[in-house]
């Protein structure tokens, strides 16, 4: 697609997403957990997003806020204009199946008492998107896409191996013919060779139904492969945000620094400087002050301590939060 | 023309492609059937159930005692050719009553544990759901009924029911009532804590954001998941409900003779007479209440390890 035709699909507003700490005998909440802080982004159609970055930073939190599978707890996120936070229960219902989430854990995502046929034609049917008569068939041809076999759909979920139930989970979301698919690490449980069939499987779904994905991950060189524009988490907050080239050929922020510095390279003679950050990351129930990357950060400067960072446009559509850029 | 037509193409209707070749395969339910049939000793149990059920509810139509009819003629023999375990103080035949009284003990284990799983599950659900204060409101109701111990709860309301002249027929169903009232509240708690991990399960999120609705997600997704939990339970609360039924009789606050049950037989040791010289008169129901409890839980046992979903992992 060609960026005058480019269309926002997802705009997220200053998204806040805290979970409550709560202590003592009384549950009073002492703090709140802050696994997304303020995080704007836009997503175009099209797009396959990357969001990277380490355990903890809140990327999980982020998809699944931005689908309302948690309640935010503050800001916006607007699907084609709608508030998706602001719409009633059962107007929500009737737009998920254009938004759809593949989990994680391949294991815990099937309910291992429905067999896999009704698991994925349970939502067309549901929904209304196809009589009952057709479902097998319908299912059948996803299976198909996916690289399964019509016969697998009488089958449990305990029948499959780990690689299967993700396409199962694929062939889940894509059969209700979804415009934005939030993938939560989809690769993360599965083994390297299933990967790379399951990130074709992901190319070639999005060429065939013009998908827009949102990427989680926090394997760099799959993101490098796959998407073409990245944000770059730390601590709730996207520090970076970028077209992949841009991104990866001359990251501004010192986190993608460090975190690309530790992308292994498959040729043992290549030296390079690795930047190597010392300390783990803070608690996101208390996180410093100014900028959240200070603590850890071997640039960091007096003006860092105090003042937040704000992400700001570096040109071609390259935003870094950094005081020092 | 239509109708000719119709002729031509008799349901031709597009078959998709499954292969009729049945590859050997089996849903978590046949594995555990399965499972459960390697079990000897829950095998057992479970025939002896079986066995229990169809002597209590068949042989007596086929006794010639069974009208139940005084005959102070033969009051009080020992076990005979005519009476197999002997008649009792007016006269009735052991057998006939101890099957009949194992119909009615059978009877009220299986009606008030279908009671209190159905209300234990029904308000588990709804407090689980809706969370906040009605689920405060159950559980704490539930509490309540779990810190008073259920025995003598159970005598209070059968003296209250005695102070009040509860005709004797009815006694029967109130027993049933009063079992489930002390039974649901363990349920309750139990189907609670697994609806609530549950709907945390991914699976249960994937629901979410395919845009199930309320009926789907709760019919085929989480009750079919709690099922096996259930019938385990289940299972193994019909023993408890027997013998606290049997416990209520035999204090006379129970099911009222002169309809029989296991517990007001086994009223009869309590004079010395009958204790020291008659044991064909409480021995046989002790027995079965025994042999019937045993049976059940074995069964449950065998159940529980077929079911329990935290062993269907390795």
């Amino acid at each position: 697609m060609t960026p005058s035709t480019q269309q926002q699909l997802i705009i997220v507003d200053r998204l806040k997403k805290y979970f409550p700490v709560k202590t003592g005998l009384l549950q009073r909440t002492s703090g709140h957990v802050k696994a997304v802080d303020d995080v704007s982004l836009v997503i175009n159609r099209g797009d396959t997003f990357g969001l990277v970055g380490e355990s903890g930073s809140g990327k999980s939190t982020l998809g699944r806020t931005l689908l309302r599978l948690n309640d935010k707890t503050d800001g916006t996120v607007q699907y084609q204009g709608q508030d998706l936070h602001d719409l009633s229960k059962s107007e929500m219902r009737k737009l998920r199946p254009k938004l759809q989430f593949i989990f994680q854990d391949p294991y815990s995502s099937l309910n291992p008492r429905i067999r896999i046929g009704d698991a994925i034609g349970e939502a067309l049917i549901q929904h209304g998107l196809c009589s009952q008569e057709e479902v097998d068939e319908r299912v059948a041809e996803v299976l198909a896409l996916c690289g399964m076999s019509s016969y697998h759909m009488d089958r449990y979920p305990h029948e499959f191996s780990g690689g299967q139930r993700q396409r199962i989970g694929i062939a889940r979301a894509i059969i209700l013919n979804p415009d934005f698919v939030v993938a939560d690490e989809p690769l993360s449980a599965l083994d390297v060779s299933i990967q790379a069939q399951i990130i074709n499987l992901f190319r070639k779904l999005q060429e065939q139904r013009s998908l827009t994905y949102l990427f989680i991950s926090h394997d760099l060189s799959v993101v490098q492969h796959l998407c073409n524009r990245i944000g770059v988490m730390y601590l709730g907050s996207l520090v970076e945000l970028g077209p992949r080239d841009e991104c990866f050929s001359k990251p501004l922020h010192p986190y993608t620094q460090a975190l690309l510095s530790a992308v292994p390279i498959p040729n043992p003679r290549v030296k390079r400087e690795r930047i190597v950050l010392h300390g783990d990351p803070p608690s996101p129930v208390n996180p410093p002050t100014g900028c959240k990357f200070h603590t850890r950060c071997p640039l960091a400067q007096s003006k860092c301590r105090e003042e937040t960072p704000l992400l700001r446009h570096h040109g071609s559509g390259h935003y870094a939060a950094c005081h020092l850029i | 023309m239509s109708t000719a037509i119709e002729q031509l193409a008799p349901e031709q209707t597009i078959s998709t492609s499954r292969p009729a070749a049945v590859i050997e395969r089996s849903s978590l339910w046949q594995q555990s059937i399965k499972k459960l049939r390697r079990n000897r000793t829950a095998m057992l149990g479970f025939i002896f159930i079986i066995v229990m059920f169809a002597a209590c509810f068949i042989a007596p139509l086929f006794s010639p005692y069974a009208s139940g009819k005084v005959n102070l003629a033969v009051m009080n023999q020992a076990p005979s050719a005519a009476h197999w375990l002997g008649t009792d103080h007016l006269g009735r035949d052991v057998l006939t009553r101890l099957l009949q009284a194992g119909r009615i003990s059978l009877t009220v284990g299986l009606v008030s544990m279908i009671l209190s799983v159905v209300i234990g599950t029904v308000l588990g659900a709804i407090a689980s759901y809706y969370r906040g204060i009605v689920d405060q409101i159950i559980m704490r109701i539930a509490d309540l009924l779990m810190t008073i111990p259920n025995l003598p709860l159970l005598f209070i309301i059968g003296a209250i029911l005695s102070e009040w002249k509860v005709p004797t027929e009815y006694r029967l169903y109130i027993v049933m009532l009063m079992l489930s009232v002390v039974g649901w509240p363990g349920l309750a708690r139990l189907v609670r804590g697994e609806l609530l991990s549950l709907r945390e399960r991914d699976f249960m999120q994937a629901a979410e954001a395919l845009g199930l609705n309320d009926r789907r997600k709760l019919f085929t997704h989480l009750l079919p998941n709690i099922f096996p939990l259930l019938i385990v339970v289940a299972t193994l609360s019909i023993g408890g409900a027997i013998i606290s039924e049997s416990t209520l009789s035999y204090f006379g606050l129970g099911v009222m003779p002169p309809t029989p049950t296991w517990g007001n037989m086994i009223d009869a040791a309590n004079t010395l007479i009958d204790f020291e010289k008659r044991p064909w008169l409480w021995i046989p129901p002790g027995l079965a209440i025994f042999a019937t409890v045993i049976a059940i839980n074995l069964f449950g046992d065998g159940l529980r390890d077929a079911l329990d979903p935290k062993q269907e992992r390795r």
